[in-house]
């Protein structure tokens, strides 16, 4: 197909491999940081007595940098890709396609630059101070257009389910970042939310609970139900199954949120209702992971050779893991005990390092090649040394942290039984978690050399190959003039 | 109609779609319609031995 026919319409690849490349980037500062404010906790010193460098300003931006820089860019990449090749024509914009890329890496950099100084709203995961926050939702309105427009002028009949799971979490992101962001500016840097007291937590955790739901969820479920059935060659054990999802998960993950309120100001009929919600979720994420595992049956044995196949696989267990660690953790009694704790952040790191970045490097080992016009990665021997890195670093990360959390919550909830008072002061529960942390760091460490070894793949991979070029066949108008066209495009 | 009625209403109407999605996604009629939409991420790809192995697949769909 060297040769360009009048017919056929080029897919736009270009912006599919500037995030992919802005993927492998933002992945590793993203876990650099990280790692950083890991060693950090172990000692306080490397923040170097410099305000811009303590752990306060780098953890939004290591959560930041994770959520919105690799995980978004993998999400705006990979549906880009993905709508284009199941729609069977070429995105509706190109030019919209390039300002959704560079407008989304200026939010970046600014996040970058305005974390670091301090500047922050507060709000967990929409720290973003409110020029940002438009400057976000223009982005995001572009993104709408691009992939809803691309579906439109789709020349299927059929809307292929990773689209919906896709179009779920990008209309869903637009609602949730819009109606959390309200804020009265006073100044060019510094505004106050619009919403007060229990109102103004409620608002933020149906947001921050959403954000995690579809985002890094229903987006990454999008991927999950292109990539692992291409990787595997074979079709999703059930479509049907895969349309009761869909529903089922969108329907119930919106009232998930006040299970980060238990025990707070926040109504208790609404806390309640917010845990009962998110158990039954248990259902609709295990459906779901199956669906995605089970896709391999009959064909097991692929995953002793395929080490992409390996990364997306187990992502999906590390995906059931955390969606039926999620749900108990939401019970208000277990919820009393693992709150503020460490147990918390290893949930969502099972979910993060697991789930969601297991998922997005296997995707991208498929995708460079193909995008790169070659047939595999510069060295499949790499992609299973990194797999090994990621999963040991995975699973050193988040036994250290169920470790320390459970004893914290123990610790903190002791008291002395003559007099009630408490056992232990919250510095010991804090000496007492140093050499789990360690191992947190250890396993850090781990993780950023593997995303560090992807990063040399792919640079020899694309330096090997050169842009792919490719087409597909333009509908046949149906006031076309020529009858011959009917019998050349098919 | 007020507030709590509107809720009650709407919360039933929620769970009757949900059923009617179900319904929907496992009768005969659209089994046909989904192995195709199953099968479509492959249509960029030559014809190999994909074809076996998902035959032994698409009958799943059957249960």
């Amino acid at each position: 197909m060297s040769q360009t026919n009048p017919l056929q319409i080029e897919y736009n690849l270009k912006v599919v491999r500037q995030f992919a490349i802005a993927t492998v980037i933002w992945g590793i500062i993203g876990m650099a940081v990280g790692v950083l404010i890991a060693a950090q906790l172990i000692w306080p010193e490397l923040n170097f007595e410099t305000p811009w460098l303590t752990y306060s300003r780098l953890r939004p931006l290591h959560t930041n940098a994770v959520i919105f820089a690799f995980g978004t860019s993998a999400l705006m990449g990979t549906s880009f890709y993905v709508v284009q090749k199941t729609c069977k024509t070429a995105l509706f914009s190109n030019k919209l396609a390039s300002f959704v890329f560079w407008g989304w890496q200026a939010v970046i950099l600014a996040a970058v630059i305005t974390l670091p100084l301090g500047l922050t709203s507060s709000k967990e995961y929409a720290e973003l101070e409110w020029p940002i926050d438009i400057l976000i939702a223009l982005v995001w309105v572009a993104y709408i257009i691009v992939f809803f427009g691309t579906l439109v002028k789709r020349t299927t009949s059929h809307i292929y389910v990773a689209n919906w799971f896709y179009g779920g979490f990008i209309v869903t992101i637009a609602v949730l970042h819009i109606v959390n962001s309200m804020a009265v500016p006073v100044s060019f840097t510094k505004s106050y939310s619009l919403y007060a007291g229990a109102t103004d937590a409620m608002v933020q955790w149906w947001y921050g609970h959403n954000a995690v739901g579809f985002l890094l969820t229903a987006g990454f479920l999008g991927m999950m139900y292109y990539f692992v059935p291409k990787q595997a060659e074979r079709p999703v054990y059930s479509y049907r199954l895969s349309v009761v999802h869909f529903w089922a998960l969108i329907s119930l993950y919106i009232w998930a949120g006040p299970h980060h309120l238990h025990y707070t100001a926040l109504p208790d009929w609404t806390q309640s209702l917010g845990m009962v919600m998110s158990v039954i979720l248990f259902v609709p994420s295990w459906g779901g992971m199956i669906n995605g595992i089970m896709t391999l049956s009959g064909a097991w044995h692929k995953l002793k050779t395929d080490p992409i196949l390996r990364f997306l696989i187990v992502s999906l267990s590390f995906y059931g893991m955390s969606t039926f660690e999620g749900p108990m953790m939401s019970i208000k009694s277990v919820n009393a005990l693992s709150h503020y704790t460490d147990w918390t952040v290893g949930h969502v790191h099972s979910g993060a390092l697991g789930w969601v970045a297991m998922i997005t490097i296997g995707s991208m080992y498929y995708l460079i090649p193909r995008l790169w016009n070659q047939t595999q990665m510069h060295n499949v021997r790499w992609i299973n040394i990194h797999f090994w890195l990621h999963t040991i670093g995975v699973v050193l990360y988040i036994v250290a942290l169920w470790i320390s959390g459970v004893m914290q919550g123990l610790m903190w909830r002791a008291v002395n039984a003559t007099d009630g008072t408490l056992t232990y002061s919250f510095v010991e529960s804090v000496v007492a978690s140093y050499p789990f942390w360690f191992i947190r760091f250890v396993g850090g460490l781990f993780i950023v050399a593997g995303m560090v070894l992807m990063a040399v793949n792919v640079y020899r991979t694309i330096r090997a190959g050169k842009p792919t070029v490719e087409y597909v066949n333009a509908p046949v108008a149906t006031n076309s003039p020529a009858p011959s066209a009917a019998t050349q495009s098919a | 109609m007020d507030y709590i009625t509107w809720r009650s209403f709407y919360t039933v109407l929620v769970f009757v779609l949900f059923i009617g999605v179900v319904w929907w996604a496992y009768s005969k009629s659209q089994k046909k319609n989904f192995d195709e939409a199953a099968n479509s991420i492959f249509d960029d790809e030559q014809p190999s031995s994909m074809t076996s192995d998902s035959t032994e697949q698409e009958s799943k769909n059957n249960e």
